[in-house]
């Protein structure tokens, strides 16, 4: 058994975009961000300019409570390379506001993913140090 | 009879090179060079007959035979260039497109997963994503709602793999047989999908040659014939988190797990034929979930059946829908990022020609080829006739 943990030597740094700086600001700070049209209350995620339900234009950020369940996963034995450390898990979380966020698992063994476990997202930084949202399950 | 500008564009040359792990006297410009001149000698036509070329190793092959000038497109991956070359075709742009591709040399420092499937995207590269896994997260959410097995994606497996085994143009000819028990205890790549589950990689090149049908018949083989196709894209693949209900703003059922209903919708209605018309299924295979995603995503049957579907003799030699006869991605080649987006057309093209020897399916007249899949947001659609319907 091996229990999923960060992946700390992760060398392919986040580059922010103009759209996605405020989501990686609030990691820095530990802080899981998201927007919401103030048209029609819908959230967003990735970080984008218009609603992807209603075409407002006039998007807010906010802090998600960082719950959520696992919407799919999977475990991955192969490493994308050398900087990656398997078995690691990346999973689809459908976050408490209604929208989706990519992560990975941790705190957990990789034969205790399922979908529908309630998850909590905490971070941990990468090789370059930045903050990366990881989720675990709620016990 | 329906009509449709794409009936009088025909397929009149096809060509796939020596496919291995490595190519070791060649790079992407010689092979996709290489492929070219497989094509148009295939089509019994001189490089003076091109007027269009679509890809960048199109345009070397353009300046190369100083063919110019010539009409040109850019576009690289797979079905859409060769809707664009019989587009091109039908409005008068051009008479007769050659497409190449091909690919050595790219990949052969195999420490990392290949170069194709690792974006560098802010929100899939941190947590270590590459293709096999955004593909996983979609078959994982498939098994969720409807029961799909580890066991029904390793038959399709062991199909295809049988299927290149037989083939002698294979990269893996001759390295079966395989049983869904073999798939299963293959080692884990990305949960469900193990080794033999995954396409391999290889290197390659592949060409198609187009014209219309007045030109066709002074060819050196009977034309295939456009009957459809379509294109079904969400977005940029490998930046958003592949979630199967992502979608169904305009049609509920139009959603990133059904990528390709759309578009084969609109290639099915160009033609007036549907699923029951096809004899031949090349669907582009990168891992085996897709292909039971597609048979329900193109309505060969219902939502959530597939799993069940190729497990009912329908996929194999001989059954009513035989699928990836040359073993596809995961036994002929897989031959770089852009080659093994044609072969699914290539290999159409010599079933309706009667050209695939101990693999041929009997009588086969429509054959519906593919490229893309759910986990990156896209499939593409072509279907091939032996004459109009």
């Amino acid at each position: 058994m091996t229990m999923l943990r960060p992946q700390d030597r992760a060398g392919v740094s986040p580059v922010p975009t103009m759209f996605s700086a405020p989501y990686w600001e609030g990691c820095a700070e530990r802080e899981l961000r998201y927007q919401v049209c103030i048209a029609c209350g819908a959230a967003n995620h990735t970080p984008a300019a218009v609603c992807a339900a209603c075409d407002g234009a006039d998007l807010q950020w906010r802090r998600s409570d960082g719950r959520g369940v696992i919407h799919s996963w999977t475990v991955v034995m192969r490493p994308v390379g050398p900087d990656f450390d398997a078995p690691y898990a990346p999973v689809i979380v459908a976050m408490s506001e209604g929208w989706f966020l990519l992560s990975a698992m941790i705190g957990c063994e990789h034969t205790e993913l399922s979908v529908g476990v309630e998850v909590t997202v905490e971070f941990h930084p990468i090789a370059d140090g930045r903050l990366v949202p990881y989720v675990r399950p709620v016990r | 009879m329906i009509r449709h500008p794409f009936h009088d564009v025909a397929i009149v040359g096809v060509h796939n090179t020596a496919q291995a792990k490595v190519l070791a006297d060649h790079d992407s410009r010689s092979i996709a060079l290489e492929a070219a001149h497989g094509a148009i000698g295939d089509a019994g036509l001189t490089p003076m007959d091109i007027d269009g070329v679509v890809g960048n190793l199109g345009n070397d092959f353009l300046y190369q035979h100083r063919i110019g000038p010539v009409w040109r497109s850019l576009s690289a991956l797979g079905i859409p260039a060769v809707l664009e070359g019989a587009m091109a075709i039908a409005c008068g742009l051009a008479t007769t497109v050659l497409i190449t591709t091909g690919e050595a040399g790219s990949y052969r420092e195999h420490t990392a997963t290949a170069p194709w499937t690792r974006p560098t995207n802010e929100f899939v590269a941190p947590y270590g994503m590459f293709t096999a896994a955004e593909f996983a997260l979609m078959a994982r959410r498939h098994m969720h709602l409807y029961g799909t097995t580890p066991e029904s994606m390793a038959h399709v497996a062991a199909v295809i793999r049988n299927n290149g085994h037989a083939n002698p143009q294979a990269v893996f000819s001759g390295r079966g047989p395989f049983t869904a028990a073999d798939v299963l205890a293959s080692r884990m790549i990305a949960d469900p999908f193990h080794l033999l589950d995954c396409a391999m990689t290889s290197e390659g090149g592949a060409a198609i040659v187009l014209t219309n049908m007045e030109r066709a018949s002074d060819c050196a083989k009977a034309p295939v014939r456009i009957l459809g196709g379509g294109t079904d894209h969400f977005g940029p693949a490998y930046q958003h988190p592949p979630v199967w209900e992502m979608g169904g703003r305009k049609r509920p059922d139009l959603i990133a797990g059904t990528v390709g209903r759309r578009a084969a919708e609109n290639a099915f209605a160009m033609a007036g034929l549907g699923p029951s018309d096809v004899d031949v299924c090349e669907f582009y295979d990168p891992f085996s979930f897709e292909i039971i995603r597609q048979f329900e995503a193109f309505g060969f049957c219902g939502t959530g059946e597939g799993g069940d579907f190729v497990l009912s003799g329908v996929i194999e030699p001989g059954g009513r829908f035989p699928v990836t006869t040359d073993g596809g991605t995961m036994s002929f080649s897989h031959g770089g990022a852009a080659v093994q987006l044609f072969q699914r057309v290539i290999r159409g093209v010599q079933q309706l020609r009667g050209e695939c020897l101990s693999m041929q399916v009997p009588d086969a007249h429509v054959a519906l080829c593919t490229g893309g899949g759910s986990g990156a947001l896209f499939t593409d659609v072509l279907l091939l006739g032996s004459e109009l319907p």
